[in-house]
Parts: structure tokens; sequence; C-alpha cells
């Protein structure tokens, strides 16, 4: 088995297998982000459920890190890879001829989403590191703040313009990315031709509606505080 | 028609190549594009200059010796097909037309737009077969029923012609639709389970080895194969290998 | 030195039971001391070195295509006959054997045919033991059709691309042994001469394509299988590269051409468009079995049509000539290869061709569009069908059928032949004859062997659709590696075959003269010029009807046209690098030469037999009258020619044809 990883199909299969976790993370993160439209409470006890829990902070936290570095490691090495598979380029080529403009750039959109993640630790992930692993503050609340803090930690976030500005290019980036990328890591997996069009119509209703969601949250957000 | 012919021309495999604009003219519709180069290179034998080495064979479609990357497209703008049966009537008068070689690492230029496609070759070497010796003996053809449906499968996977446009095409230069197509033939067929694990991981190690690239799922060769090898294949290829690596 | 067939002894049926059971075999250990040489990686060379190396010997493969797999076996479409009577249609061994010795116009050997029969059901197994996906129907069971005409339904077939699953079974043979190390493979490589050592032949000169290096390989024995010598017309359905160098080198060197002039010219071609055409495409005979061949029948029609004033489907049937269902009725659109082009030709010969060049005939499927929407309507219970409903029926139909050959139609042609009818014209497609070789497969020079289409082969005057497969895969898989054992049997003891011999000198240096001449010779024409001019001459003297006066033209035209290319021929580029205009120059300057012997063969040959028609040959009255006429008692032998220097001064050699199982028969189609 050590050997298949080895292989250029074991690579595809390894990056799609992360990429899977990345979704289904995405869509958890997208419910519990959607809760601060609906449900500010609710949204605070899973936020705090979330940040407290030991299973959650160190089992599937750094699991989720492990995925999302490699994930990125990984997409980056096959692209210098193929880069040298291609040797020479020409001098004409059309690819709009025959792929999509989303297939032909996940490294620029995975690019544009890297640099929304570390925008995204600066605002939110290195801050609760901060207060919880080095002031050690657990408490999930904040002076002056009735409650958990963590709404109006994120009501916050998204006062400045330049910011919603910038995540909503991310989602447009990642929404690229996905358009790609849901169907990509099937095939890479060897999903079968008969279950194709099934998988691209989830894909493409994933793909547009959880970005398009994010995009919401953050707009909601903005015009509302 | 009148046409520009901007041509990548290069001695051998150690000197440098560029492009070149070349005129031609009174050029029929009815052409093929093959026929089309051998005006041009009549006309510069006639000049006394070297004329266009380009690799062609059969000019029906079928024997995957020609190659070229026309106008940045693998066999030239149109679909289904391969070069030589690529015609003349898909051009304009006055257009300029692009030609370059297949490219990928794995495929070097010999000469002008002739490329080195033995990669292929040697994937092959590695097990695209079946191991049965000739012996007039074996078993009646008819002992071992297929069904049409596997057979058939079989017989698509197989129309592969091997010339490389799926590589050419490809951003990655990889050669999966290439070895996909090999490996699912014999896939689906009982003939080819006996040596089905080994054939597919011995298969892929060898690409690996020749240096083509990775398959990102752009499609891209599905749509330019002259013989429409369908995409099906590769992930065929990628459940065979997986199969293989953990039993 | 008179030719020995070596036909062993005893009944038919039995002579290749006794020969296999009789000869000398070489033991395992021994084998690995022995090298052979095969030239060309067809079907015939593709399956005689996997075999070969199967069995132990070091095999050296030569193909001047960048891979084995691209031999142009690759483009047979219809599909191989093999007698297993799969269809419990009546078919045996006997039937196949009588069907191609009768097909072939009794101009071939009968043990030879019966041995193909024979072999032909093992072809089948191994191929399916290989994985070539033969077309199958829902029970499992391999699928056959008829074709080419005959009563029985034999014929394997992979879609339209038997040629292509069969050679890269072959291939895939090939590869195991080049894995194994028992193949050594040389890809772009052109065989250029043939070395003899004390009448031995011991291997060959060769060029590296790719880098225009002069190479001597030495092997204890050399096997050609480098396919037919159809391009020597220019215009043909072989591929670009196709050529006779291979045969007419060794055939200089001592083995006899044997009947140059059988040649198959295919009817169902795409026409040529224009003087710029640098090959012509086949599709496959199978269209005849519901296409209807016509010209109009009306001068003016023809003339409106040229002028696109008319569409052909303008015309009412009355309007039409379907010439052959007129002069053929029990056969009609079936008739065989030969005869179906000959007549496209005499009407096309009396102005009624109907494109630009006039050289073009229709065939048309709006009538088995027709009578397949019928079918398919009382099938579907569609009582009244309406003519669009029963078109569209009938349209799939004919589309399951051929779709792949008309979408190619469409691709080259730009016309949609659904809804007008195809145009199709005779094209030269194989060469039956070839290089004379014994019931061995051995030419008339010790330790050289030719099979495949490369030999005068088992097809006598003409060949049946589905046979070449069968007789390459024959050749390669089952008859060679038998018979050159027995040849082998007796070099154990050789040791390796030096290269740095007196024999190897002087052939490297006669392969590299001839180079540099052409390197240095800056005439004024280029190699296509005569290429082409050579192919006029052939194909308007040497055709589909030739007669004494025309061939002696011909003659007398090739001779001047060859020394003219010896003054006048131009190779830009360098003797050492990839150079392809010199490759083609050393392949036309062989067709040069024998398209002579073609023509001096064609003219010794006074009847008209199979793909040889001669116009002083024909019935002159009843019910045949103007039809081909053979000539028994005069003619019934291979004509196998000895090079004496130039090819008017070929010495004739006859093989006499004995026919003891089959008695001889004028074909009738009527």
């Amino acid at each position: 088995m050590g050997g298949f990883f080895k292989s250029s199909i074991g690579r595809k299969v390894a990056m799609a297998l992360s990429a899977f976790f990345l979704m289904v993370f995405l869509l958890q993160h997208f419910a519990i982000n959607l809760l601060s439209v609906f449900n500010p409470d609710a949204f605070n006890e899973v936020s705090h459920f979330m940040g407290t829990n030991p299973m959650v902070q160190f089992a599937l936290q750094p699991v989720l890190i492990f995925g999302v570095v490699f994930h990125f490691i990984m997409g980056f090495v096959l692209e210098i890879k193929n880069k040298k598979a291609q040797g020479v380029a020409y001098v004409k080529n059309n690819g709009a001829a025959n792929s999509s403009w989303m297939s032909r750039n996940m490294i620029w959109s995975g690019a544009a989403i890297l640099a929304f993640i570390v925008l995204h630790f600066i605002d939110f992930w290195i801050p609760e590191i901060n207060t919880k692993y080095i002031q050690g503050d657990w408490s999930g609340t904040l002076d002056g703040v009735e409650g958990f803090r963590y709404y109006e930690e994120l009501t916050h976030k998204f006062v400045s313009p330049i910011r919603v500005g910038a995540y909503v290019l991310a989602f447009v980036f990642l929404a690229l990315h996905l358009l790609h990328g849901f169907t990509s890591a099937f095939q890479s997996v060897g999903a079968t031709a008969g279950r194709k069009q099934t998988l691209q119509n989830i894909g493409k209703a994933y793909s547009i509606i959880i970005p398009l969601g994010f995009i919401f949250i953050a707009l909601y957000h903005h015009f509302n505080h | 028609m009148n046409l520009t012919l901007r041509i990548w021309r290069q001695k051998d495999s150690n000197t440098k190549g560029q492009m070149v604009d070349y005129k031609v003219t009174e050029i029929s519709e009815h052409m093929s594009f093959l026929e089309m180069m051998d005006v041009l290179n009549e006309q510069l034998i006639a000049k006394g200059e070297e004329p266009v080495a380009f690799d062609h064979d059969c000019r029906e479609g079928i024997c995957g010796m020609c190659s070229m990357y026309i106008n940045g497209e693998a066999h030239g703008p149109d679909r289904g097909v391969t070069t030589c049966q690529l015609h003349m009537r898909m051009f304009k008068d006055g257009d300029t037309i692009t030609i370059e070689p297949f490219r990928a690492a794995a495929f070097p230029v010999i000469k002008d737009l002739v490329v080195d496609r033995t990669s292929f070759d040697r994937i092959q070497h590695a097990g695209g077969y079946i191991s049965v010796n000739t012996s007039g003996n074996t078993q009646d053809a008819n002992a071992l029923p297929i069904s049409k449906h596997a057979a058939d499968e079989a017989m698509d996977a197989a129309t592969c012609i091997g010339c490389g446009a799926c590589v050419a095409t490809c951003k990655n230069s990889s050669a999966m639709l290439f070895v996909g197509a090999k490996v699912s033939q014999y896939a689906l067929l009982p003939q080819g389970q006996v040596e089905a694990a080994d054939r597919v991981k011995n298969m892929v190690a060898q690409m690996d080895l020749e240096g083509f690239g990775n398959c990102t799922n752009t499609g891209a060769c599905e749509i330019e194969c002259p013989k429409g090898i369908s995409l099906e294949n590769i992930a065929r290829m990628n459940r065979e290998l997986m199969k293989a690596s953990v039993s | 030195m008179a030719l020995n067939s070596k036909v062993p002894q005893g009944p038919i049926k039995d002579k290749w039971t006794t020969y296999k059971d009789k000869i000398d075999l070489v033991n395992p250990a021994n084998k690995r001391l022995i090298d052979v040489i095969v030239v060309g990686t067809g079907l015939a060379g593709g399956s005689a070195a996997a075999t070969l190396a199967e069995l132990g010997y070091n095999v050296k493969a030569f193909c001047y295509q960048d891979s084995p797999r691209r031999a142009h076996s690759i483009a047979a479409q219809g599909g191989i006959n093999a007698a297993k009577n799969y269809q419990g249609d009546g078919d045996s061994t006997y039937r196949l054997f009588y069907d191609t010795v009768k097909g072939g116009d009794y101009r071939s050997r009968e043990a030879n045919v019966y041995r193909l029969a024979e072999v032909s059901a093992n072809i089948i197994d191994q191929c399916v033991a290989q994985g070539v996906p033969f077309a199958r129907d829902y029970g499992g069971l391999l699928d056959n059709r008829s074709f080419g005409g005959v009563l029985v339904s034999r014929t394997f077939y992979a879609k339209g691309q038997t040629g292509q699953q069969l050679l890269l079974g072959a291939y895939s043979a090939m590869n195991r042994q080049i894995a194994r190390g028992k193949i050594e493979m040389f890809n772009r490589h052109e065989m250029l001469d043939v070395v003899k050592v004390d009448g031995k032949a011991r291997g060959i000169i060769a060029r590296n394509l790719i880098t225009g290096e002069i190479e001597r390989h030495s092997a204890h024995a050399v096997v050609i299988a480098s396919g037919g010598y159809g391009n020597v017309y220019f215009l043909s359905t072989n591929a670009m590269g196709s050529n006779a160098t291979a045969a007419w080198k060794i055939h200089k060197k001592g083995a006899y051409f044997a009947n140059p002039c059988y040649t198959q010219i295919h009817p169902t071609c795409i026409p040529r468009s224009g003087d710029y055409q640098s090959k012509l495409t086949l599709m496959s005979e199978s269209l005849r079995n519901d296409g209807r061949i016509w010209v109009p029948k009306n001068m003016e029609d023809v003339i409106a049509i040229r002028e696109g004033k008319k569409k052909p489907t303008d015309l009412s049937e009355d309007e039409r000539d379907y010439y052959l269902e007129r002069r053929y009725p029990a056969f009609g659109n079936l008739v065989p290869r030969d005869v179906a082009s000959r007549a496209a030709k005499e009407r096309c010969d009396a102005g009624y061709g109907v494109n630009a060049t006039g050289e073009a005939v229709y065939l048309d499927f709006a009538s088995a569009i027709e009578r397949y929407g019928k079918e398919q309507a009382k099938i579907l219970g569609i009582t009244n069908p309406s003519a669009g409903k029963v078109y569209e029926l009938g349209q799939k139909i004919v589309e399951a059928k051929y779709g792949n050959l008309f979408q190619m139609y469409e691709k080259i042609v730009d016309e949609n032949p659904y809804e007008t009818p195809m145009m199709i014209y005779p094209a030269t497609h194989y060469t039956m004859g070839g290089v004379w070789v014994d019931y061995n497969l051995m030419t008339t020079v010790d330790g050289l062997y030719c099979i495949g289409e490369a030999n005068f082969s088992d097809h006598g005057a003409n060949r049946l659709g589905a046979s070449a497969l069968m007789q390459g895969l024959a050749d390669g898989y089952f008859v060679l590696p038998y018979t050159i054992g027995d040849y082998l049997s007796n070099e154990i003891r050789t040791g390796k075959i030096p290269t740095d011999t007196p024999e190897f000198d002087e052939a490297e240096k006669e392969v590299k003269d001839r180079i540099d001449f052409f390197i240095n010779n800056k005439g004024e024409h280029s190699v296509d010029y005569y290429h082409k001019k050579l192919g006029k001459i052939m194909w308007d003297k040497c055709g589909m009807a030739r007669n004494e006066q025309g061939l002696k033209e011909a003659m007398a035209e090739i001779k001047a046209l060859r020394e003219d290319f010896w003054k006048n021929v131009t190779v830009p580029g360098n003797a050492n690098e990839m150079n392809p205009e010199l490759e083609k120059a050393g392949r036309v300057a062989d067709f040069l030469e024998l398209g002579e012997l073609f023509a001096k063969d064609a003219l010794n040959r006074n009847e008209s037999c199979g793909g040889h028609f001669r116009e002083e040959s024909v019935e002159l009255d009843g019910e045949q009258k103007g039809e081909a006429k053979r000539n028994d008692s005069d003619y019934a032998y291979v004509a196998a020619w000895e090079y004496k220097g130039e090819p008017a001064d070929a010495v004739l050699h006859k093989e006499e044809l004995e026919f003891n199982d089959i008695e001889l028969k004028q074909r009738s189609y009527k």
C-alpha cells in the first residue's frame, strides 16, 4: 500500500481523500455559521462547544490542520511535477477548446483560497489560540458582553467593507475551485460512469450553494450591524 | 485559399528550435491538412530548402502516426479526426495557422514536427498484454462466453490508436487516457483477469518513470482524442490500481 | 534453377500434419544460440517475431514506423475468415479452401491454401486468448458476418477495425517478448539490403531513420514481412510509407519475384478529388451488402450533375443505370472485387462518371433505408407509416451497421451520405504477387523467408475479402515457426554470424553509395514528381484492364522515366539525419524497377485471370460475352522472375500448378 501513494494515481487519490475531508468540514462550518443568522444564541452554544471540547480540539483540529496543509502542499508538489512533465510550452495553446477555466486553474483558485485562509487564521484562529492556550481563558466570555463572546466577535469582524470584500472574493474562488474539484475528486477515486451525471449535479449544487451561503452570511452581518 | 503557416523548425533533438513563417497559395478546401503540408514541402524542395519533417503514414486516421498541434489543439480544430483526416475546409482564406510538435517531456522532439513516442511502447512492454503463447491448442474461442456489453466496452477502449494526442493536449502531459484505455481493455475481459493486478501496477509504474504528469481530470484528453476514448477508462484504471494495491 | 515447391506428398488433408510430424526440431537450449531477423511488424511479421521469440530464438525485429503497432495491417476494416462453422451453415476447412482457390481464379498452390484453411480456426482461438475484442452476440458468443459474396458466414470482426485489433494483439504478444528480452526491437529502421554469405541469407543492412546511421545486423535466417507493393501506383489505399524495398532488394539478391501483375483494385474507395491527392481511402466492402451501385442512364444527366445543375436524388429510377444488377443479375452488387471494379471503370470510360474528374459512380443506400424502415415499422406494429417515419426508422438501422463508415465519408467528402448517394471509385488495394516462396515459405535464397502480403501468397490471381488478415497471421503464428525450425536445425553449430566480413562490407558500401548519390545529385525534380509519373503510367496501362500495346509502352516509358530519375532527381538535406525525402527516393527507385517487371509479367500473361484482365482474352460470344477468359492450358503456372540486371531482362521460371482436389471452372457471376 505504501507504494501506492508514491504512484501518480496514488497521489491523486490522496489529494481526493483530503478534498473529501475538507468538503465535509466546509459543510459543517457552513452549518454552524448559518446559525449566526437565524439564532445567535445557538451559534454561541455550538461555538463554545467546538472551541472547548477536547475531542474537537485535540483530535479533529489537528486532523483538519493536517488535511489543509497536506492538500495545499500536495497541490503545489503536483503542479511542479506537472509543469516539469510538460517540458517546452506551446507557442499557441487553445485550452478553452477542450476544458473549463476552472479545471485548468486549480492552482490559482487554490492559491487564492490559501491567501484567504491566512487572513482567516489571523482574524479568528490566532486570537482564539491566544485567548485559550496562551492566556488560558477558556470561559468563552468577554467583558461587557452578555453570554458567550463568539457572536459578538463574528459580527465585529464584518464591519470593515474591505474585509467583507476580501471574503466575498475568496468565496468566489472557492466556488470555482469546487466546481472542478468536487467531481474531479470522485473521478480520482474511480467513480463509475453510471453515477457521473448525478455526481455532477450534486457537485454543481454544492459548489455554488455553499460559497454563496458564506457570502450571504458575511453580507448579512455587514449590513445588519 | 492562401495561408500563412507558422511552423516549428528544429534540426534535431540537440538543437534549439524556433517558429518560422511560410506562405502557401492556391490551397483547395478539399485537401487534407497533410496534403497541404505536401504542397509546402514540394515548394520548399523546389527552392532548395529543407522540407518540414512530420510523421504520417496511413493517412486514413487509424495508424496513429500523424501528430501536430494545430492552432493550439492536438490534431487541429476538428473533432474525432487525426491530422491526416483534418481537411482544409476547416480554415479560411488568409488564416495564419500555427503548427507545433506534440509537446511533453516524455515526447522529445526528433526533428521539426516529429516526436519520439517510444515511451508509449515501453509502457506497453511493462504489461500491455495477456501472457499466452502461440500454440494452436489454446481453448476454443467460444469456450468462454463474454457478455456483449463487456466485449463492446473492451472494444471501445481498444480503439485507441496510440497517437499521443491525450498527452499533447493535457496541461500536465499526463498519459492516463492512453494507459487507462489499455488497462481497461484487459480488465473488462475475463482473459485479462489473471494478470490484472500486476498489469496495472507495472504499467502505472512505467508511466510514472517515463515522466508523464498527473491527471487533474480536466477532460481535455477525451475531447481531443480522435477516437473518442472515454474518461471512464481513467476512472477504471484508478479503481484497478486501488484494488491491486489493497489485495 | 528449377523451382521446387517442396509440397509434401500424400493426401491434401494430411500434408501439413504429416509434414509437422516429420520435420527436424531445434532443442530449447540450442534455440538460444540462434538469431532471426524479421523485417516488418504487421500481422505477418509481428506474429512471426512474437512466436519465434516465444520458442526461444533471439529475434531482431525492424520497422520503419515509430512503433510496430503502426504497420499498415492496422487499416484493414472488414474482418478475418476462419472455418469455424460457428453459424452451422455448412462451412468447413474444405469449403474455405475451395472458396479461396476459386476466388483466386485457380492460380494458387493447392497445398498452401489448404494449410491456410486448416490453421484458420486456430487463429481465432489464439486471438481471443490474447484479448482481441471480436464482436459478440447477446449470448456472449462470437458473431460472424458474410463477406465478399461467399455463401457462408465465416468472417470474424471487431467493428470496422478488425485489422487494428488483430495487429494490436500481435503487438501485445511482441511486447511481452520485448519485455523478456527475446525480441530486440528496431523502430524507425529501414532494411536497405540483405547480406548473403555462402549463398545463405545471413543478415541485413539497415538505416537508422533518426540518425541516418547505416547498421549491420546478422542472423541465421532472415524473414521478410514488409507487405505489398501497391504504392507502385502512387495512389493506393496503402500507407504513405508502404514500400517494396525489402522485397525488391532480396529479389535483386536472388529471390525470384512471382506474379507481379496480380494486383487487387478495390471497388469501394473514396474517389480522387484533385491532383494534389496523396492517397486513397478505402471503405469496407460490407457497404455493398446494402448499397446499390449506379450511374445515370443519360449523358445529359451526367453533365447536369457534374455542373451541379442536378442532384443525384433528382433522378428517377428509370433514369438510373444499376449496371451491376443489369450485367450480373445473379450476384448483382455483390460480384467479386475485380468484376465490380472493372464494371465501374467501363462506365466511367464510357463517360458516365459522376464527379468532376469523371472517375466516380454512386453507391446508394436509399432503397436499403426504405427496406429497413418498412421492416422496422412492421416489427413495431406501425400500420401505414409515413414516408418520413420509414426513412427515420431505416436510417437508424443503416447507421447502426455502417455509422462509422458514413461518418468517415462525410469527414473526407463533406457530403452527408444519408441524404445523397456516396461516390466511389476503385483503387489499388492489395498485391497478390510478391516474392516466390516454397511450401516452407522460403524464397529461392537459403535461409531467406518471405511471409504475408510480401510473398506471392495463397490468393492466386485475386484475394477474397477478409483473407489477407487470415494469411498474414497464419504465416506468422502457425506456419513459419514450424518450417523455419526445419532449416535452423542445421544451424545449431554455426555460432554467431560475424558482421565484419567482406560480404557485409560490400553490401554496406552499395547502400552507402546509393545514398550518397541521392544526396549529391542535386537534380531538378523531387522524388514525388517521379513517383506520380510512374503511378500514372501504371494506372493507365497496368490498371484494371491491360493490353499488349499498352504494356509494351508502359515498359518503355518506365525504363525512360527510371533513367531520367537517376539523372535528375533531387534529394534535399543530408544522409546523417532524419531525411524523409531520402527515404522516399530509395523506395521510388525500387518501384521504378518493379513497375517495369510488373508490366513485363502482365505482358507475358496473355490471359485474363482474377485481378489481371487482358483485353485480348475475353469471351467472344454467349452469355459471358465480354467477360474475362482464363486460359488454363497455357497459363496455369506461377510466373517466377529471376533478376538479371535490368527488369526487362528478367528470366521467367514456371511453377506449374496442379489441381488434384479442385476442378477448374470458369468463374460466372451472371
